[in-house]
This record gives C-alpha cells, sequence and structure tokens, in this order.
C-alpha cells in the first residue's frame, strides 16, 4: 500500500510517498532532506506535532505570554496539552525560554515561553 | 518641540525587515542610524505569531514568531543604533528628510543620506470583497483575531467561517480550535489555496476543518452580531451559482483574503510602484526609483516566511551602506522579463555593472506539476531546473550566476518562465 504525506518539517512542504507491507514501512521517497524522512517514519507509526498556545500571566504588561512545547507531542495528545496550559497562570516577570510546566504529561516536553512579560 | 537630526540612515518599521536591515548596514560600517517603530516594542507582526515554524531556514531551528523577533532585538540592543518606539512616521520626502512624531519629542524631521522602507503590510479588509448583508460585530481579518487571542487573551468568537485560505487564516483556523472554537469551514475562491501546504496539512486536515475550493461567502446575516453566512461555488469566472447558496450557522466571519504591502509613504515620496506586487519597484540592492532610498520585506513584497524578509533586507542593509560611500554610481540596468506562468519578478532590474551573484525572487500564476523553472538570456537557456510544484501560495527564485553579466548589455534580455 502507498500512503501520501505533505511535510510539515519546514515550510518547503515536500509531497512524500511511503510504501507499506502491513505495518512496516518498504521505501520513503520524495523528501528532500533527512528530517523528510524521519517525520514519514513518525507520521506512520506515531505522528507527533509542536503545540503553541498562550498562558495568563499575572501582573504583567500584556494579560497572557505566548508558549510552546519544547519538542513535538503525540499528535493525539494535543488537546490533552492544551487543557494543562490552560490551567496554568503565571506570575510577572516572565522571561523568554522560562519553564511553565516541565514534562508535560509526561511526554518529555517542557511548556517554556516564547515572549518576555 | 521641533527638532531636525541627522542620521546617515533611517530605517522606517522595526518589524523583522527593519532590524534586519538596520543591523546589516551597522555590520557594514554605517555609524548613525534612526531605526523607527510605530509600536511600543520592536518585532512587528512577528509578536502576534506564537505558532513555530520560523527560522528553519535562516536559523536551522523551529522558533515562534516571538523567539525570532527576539534574537533580532537583542542584537540591535547591542549596538549604538538610535531605537524610536511609540513613533509614526508620517512623510519621506525626496530630499530624504523623515518626518516623524511621537508623544515624548513631538515632531521630528529627520534629515538621512539613506532611508531603507521596512513598513510591512496590512490584510485586505472586508470593504475590499463587496460581500452584501448586514454590518453586525464578528466580521474581522484573521490577523485581528490574531492578535485578540494572542496578545488581548480573550476569544473573538466560538464559531467560525474563514473566508480566504491565505496561511494566517490556516493558522488561525486551528488556534481557534485549540481554544476550543468550532471552525466550521475554510471557504476560497480560488480552485487553490493560497496558503502553504504544510499549513493545510497541520492546521486543516490534522482537525478535520473542511477546505472548500471554488466556494466565497456571498452574504452576511446578523443583527448586533454575526449569525450566519451565505456561502455558494463559483464557476471558472470566480461567479457565484445561485443554486449551490448554502447558509451556514457561525457567530464569526474571519476573512484571509490577501495582504497589501503598506506603502503610502513610499507613494507620497513619489516612488513608483510595480502593479502586481504593490511594493516600489527596485534594483538588485533593492534600491527604489529614487536613489538611496530602499525597500525590503512585506512593504516590497509579500513573503511567505520571514526567513526570507531577513535575507532580503540584509541585501538593502548593506545596499544602503554602498549608497552612502559613494559607490551605486552610474548603473547600467537590464529589466528581467516574465515568461510563461510566471506573474512577477523581483528584484525589476539589474545593474549588469555590478556583476555579482543575483538571486530573482517571483510567483507563478496557477499550480503546475512537474515543472521546469527556465532562466533564459537572449532565447538561450542558463538553467532549467526540475521541481516537483510550483504554486502561487509558494515564493520561488532562481538565481543569475555572477559570470552571466560578463556578457551582458543593457539590450540583453533575461527572462524567467514555466516550462510544462
Amino acid at each position: 500500500m502507498e500512503k501520501q504525506l505533505t511535510c510539515v518539517a519546514c515550510p518547503r512542504g515536500c509531497s512524500i510517498t511511503v510504501t507499506l507491507d502491513g505495518d512496516s514501512i518498504v521505501s520513503i521517497e520524495g523528501n528532500a532532506c533527512p528530517r523528510g524522512k524521519k517525520y514519514a517514519e513518525n507520521e506512520i507509526t506515531d505522528p507527533r506535532r509542536m503545540v503553541a498556545s498562550t498562558v495568563k500571566v499575572n501582573g504583567g504588561k500584556l494579560p497572557v505570554v505566548p508558549v510552546k512545547t519544547s519538542s513535538d507531542i503525540p499528535k493525539n495528545m494535543i488537546f490533552d496539552v492544551m487543557r494543562e496550559i490552560n490551567r496554568v497562570s503565571v506570575d510577572a516577570p516572565v522571561e523568554i525560554g522560562q519553564v511553565i510546566i516541565p514534562d508535560v504529561l509526561g511526554t518529555g516536553a517542557d511548556i517554556i515561553a516564547t515572549n518576555n512579560d | 518641540m521641533n527638532e531636525r537630526m541627522t542620521y546617515d540612515l533611517v530605517v522606517v518599521g522595526g518589524g523583522p525587515a527593519g532590524m534586519a536591515a538596520a543591523l546589516k548596514a551597522r555590520e557594514c560600517g554605517v555609524e548613525n542610524i534612526a531605526l523607527i517603530e510605530r509600536a511600543s516594542e520592536l518585532g512587528g507582526i512577528l509578536e502576534q505569531c506564537i505558532h513555530t515554524g520560523f527560522g528553519l531556514t535562516y536559523f536551522g531551528q523551529e522558533l515562534s514568531g516571538p523567539e525570532y523577533a527576539d534574537r533580532f532585538i537583542k542584537l540591535v540592543d547591542k549596538t549604538d543604533i538610535r531605537v524610536f518606539t511609540d513613533t509614526m512616521v508620517t512623510d519621506v520626502s525626496p530630499e530624504k528628510v523623515v518626518t516623524c512624531v511621537n508623544k515624548k519629542d513631538g515632531l521630528m524631521k529627520l534629515q538621512a543620506k539613506a532611508v531603507i522602507l521596512a513598513m510591512g503590510c496590512r490584510e485586505r479588509p472586508r470593504g475590499a470583497l463587496n460581500i452584501v448583508g448586514t454590518r453586525p460585530a464578528g466580521v474581522m481579518t484573521a490577523g485581528t483575531a490574531q492578535k485578540y487571542v494572542n496578545l488581548d487573551g480573550y476569544m473573538p468568537g466560538k464559531k467560525v467561517v474563514i473566508l480566504g485560505s491565505g496561511d494566517i487564516g490556516l493558522i488561525m483556523a486551528r488556534r481557534m480550535t485549540l481554544e476550543g472554537a468550532e471552525v466550521k469551514m475554510v471557504c476560497e475562491l480560488m480552485p487553490f489555496s493560497g496558503g502553504l501546504t504544510r499549513n493545510i496539512v497541520q492546521c486543516l486536515n490534522d482537525f478535520d476543518i473542511p477546505l472548500k475550493l471554488s466556494t466565497t461567502v456571498v452574504k452576511v446575516y446578523g443583527d448586533q452580531r454575526v449569525t450566519g453566512v451565505d456561502i455558494a461555488r463559483v464557476d471558472e469566472k470566480l461567479q457565484p451559482i445561485p443554486e449551490t447558496i448554502e447558509h451556514v450557522e457561525c457567530d464569526t466571519l474571519m476573512l484571509s483574503v490577501g495582504l497589501i504591502p503598506e506603502n503610502e509613504l513610499t507613494v507620497g515620496a513619489g516612488i513608483p510602484l510595480d502593479r502586481v506586487t504593490r511594493g516600489a519597484v527596485v534594483d538588485e540592492l533593492r534600491q527604489t526609483e529614487m536613489p538611496g532610498v530602499f525597500a525590503c520585506g512585506n512593504v516590497l513584497q509579500v513573503h511567505d516566511l520571514v526567513d526570507f524578509v531577513t535575507m532580503e533586507s540584509q541585501i538593502a542593509g548593506e545596499g544602503a551602506a554602498r549608497y552612502i560611500r559613494g559607490e551605486l554610481s552610474d548603473p547600467e540596468y537590464i529589466r528581467p522579463e516574465t515568461g510563461f506562468g510566471v506573474r512577477y519578478i523581483v528584484p525589476q532590474k539589474i545593474n549588469i555593472k555590478d556583476k555579482k551573484d543575483v538571486k530573482l525572487y517571483f510567483r507563478v500564476g496557477a499550480i503546475y506539476n512537474n515543472p521546469r523553472v527556465v532562466l533564459e538570456c537572449d532565447g538561450q537557456v542558463l538553467s532549467s531546473k526540475k521541481k516537483i510544484k510550483v504554486a502561487p501560495g509558494e515564493m520561488e527564485d532562481v538565481l543569475i550566476p555572477a559570470s552571466v553579466f560578463d556578457s551582458l548589455t543593457p539590450e540583453s534580455r533575461i527572462t524567467v518562465r514555466v516550462e510544462v
């Protein structure tokens, strides 16, 4: 079986063809770089995504500060991670790179601030 | 206060373009630089673009918009570049006097040797579309919604229809979904999306949000607040087909229907614009038709990626430095021509006496699968590069190597075309 994917690893958006024999990958074609191969492998076995959102700030210049996952997380956990992000607030001052939630839901990814406030 | 100050270089706009241009000019030895920003912080639109995917080309890292901006803000902070925030430029004169105003200093007239225009772009609003119906609250551009959610911290709606599949619309479809809104659909007038393919995958497909191509919004309903819209399929002439009209209940209509370079200052200075890009006509150093005035970033041409904005702005910064040093006299220009499939080319003209590598950036008018991008000089093929796909939503480039310029005359014709 062949599966068509569009790589989201970078904005180039390569069209990748993955050939499968049952659950095992026979070949991956169309990717311009090794990241595309890894994306295609993950997409078949364990699709992952970055999540970006905002967290409420107490006493900051702005009411919210942007955050992101420090690495990608399983795609099927996006909404669980969003719930965790929406549950917390943080006191100003917030510094870019500051860990807001360490190892969110055991994914190994931290929720980190991506701006100062 | 009405003061007059002199600078070697005044950069208008403190977003990614203005910061990169000012930093590059400083690195090239320009000493007396003013960087003017109308918002209270540097960073421009990146401050509200909290999603990741910035910097993959330039830094090799997946950054959010504020993180990408922060890298340049920190670099600017380390220099002696004079930054004016909360300061609005109201006029750029042909004599390179930049008039600007802020609460603290009042009206200022800055005399510059060179000026870099980096004002960015803005979104096409509802008024540009002529959608019939009422005028309720709940109709807004995707970028406005993005500011509400990401900077102001509140949700502008619960049931959303998005018209236009530009990247900001796609990004906001995901953002609203993550925050619990129901995004019913993204309608796109054209038979293809104007956004990046990766955004269709990770913003729509991931969340099962339908993308309805060749479909538009024909009517808005609601008294105080939007209560719904009528959508219709369109024919080949992009005219709505009455039999296909369908009502969709929603409380919010977001528009992502194109970006327009913000060129009021450019036009005010008497600088000619390109009819297609709606940005200034520039040479390979991004110098406009007015010597010593440069333009870069989204005010010059709307980019897909900030990484390319940064690189283009560094070209302008270096160009301005060379202009100030008096190195840009007596150019001999040729104008690259658009062949089949190509809508525009930036830069619009090239100084053949400069004899350096020149990258031409262009967009195509339709989707072509497995095409070749062909660069020709006087009927001779200089390069022919195979592509998997080219699309209007993704900017392409082709390189003219420095060696070519040795054999060029002002009568030479350079053409970029798509071969299918």
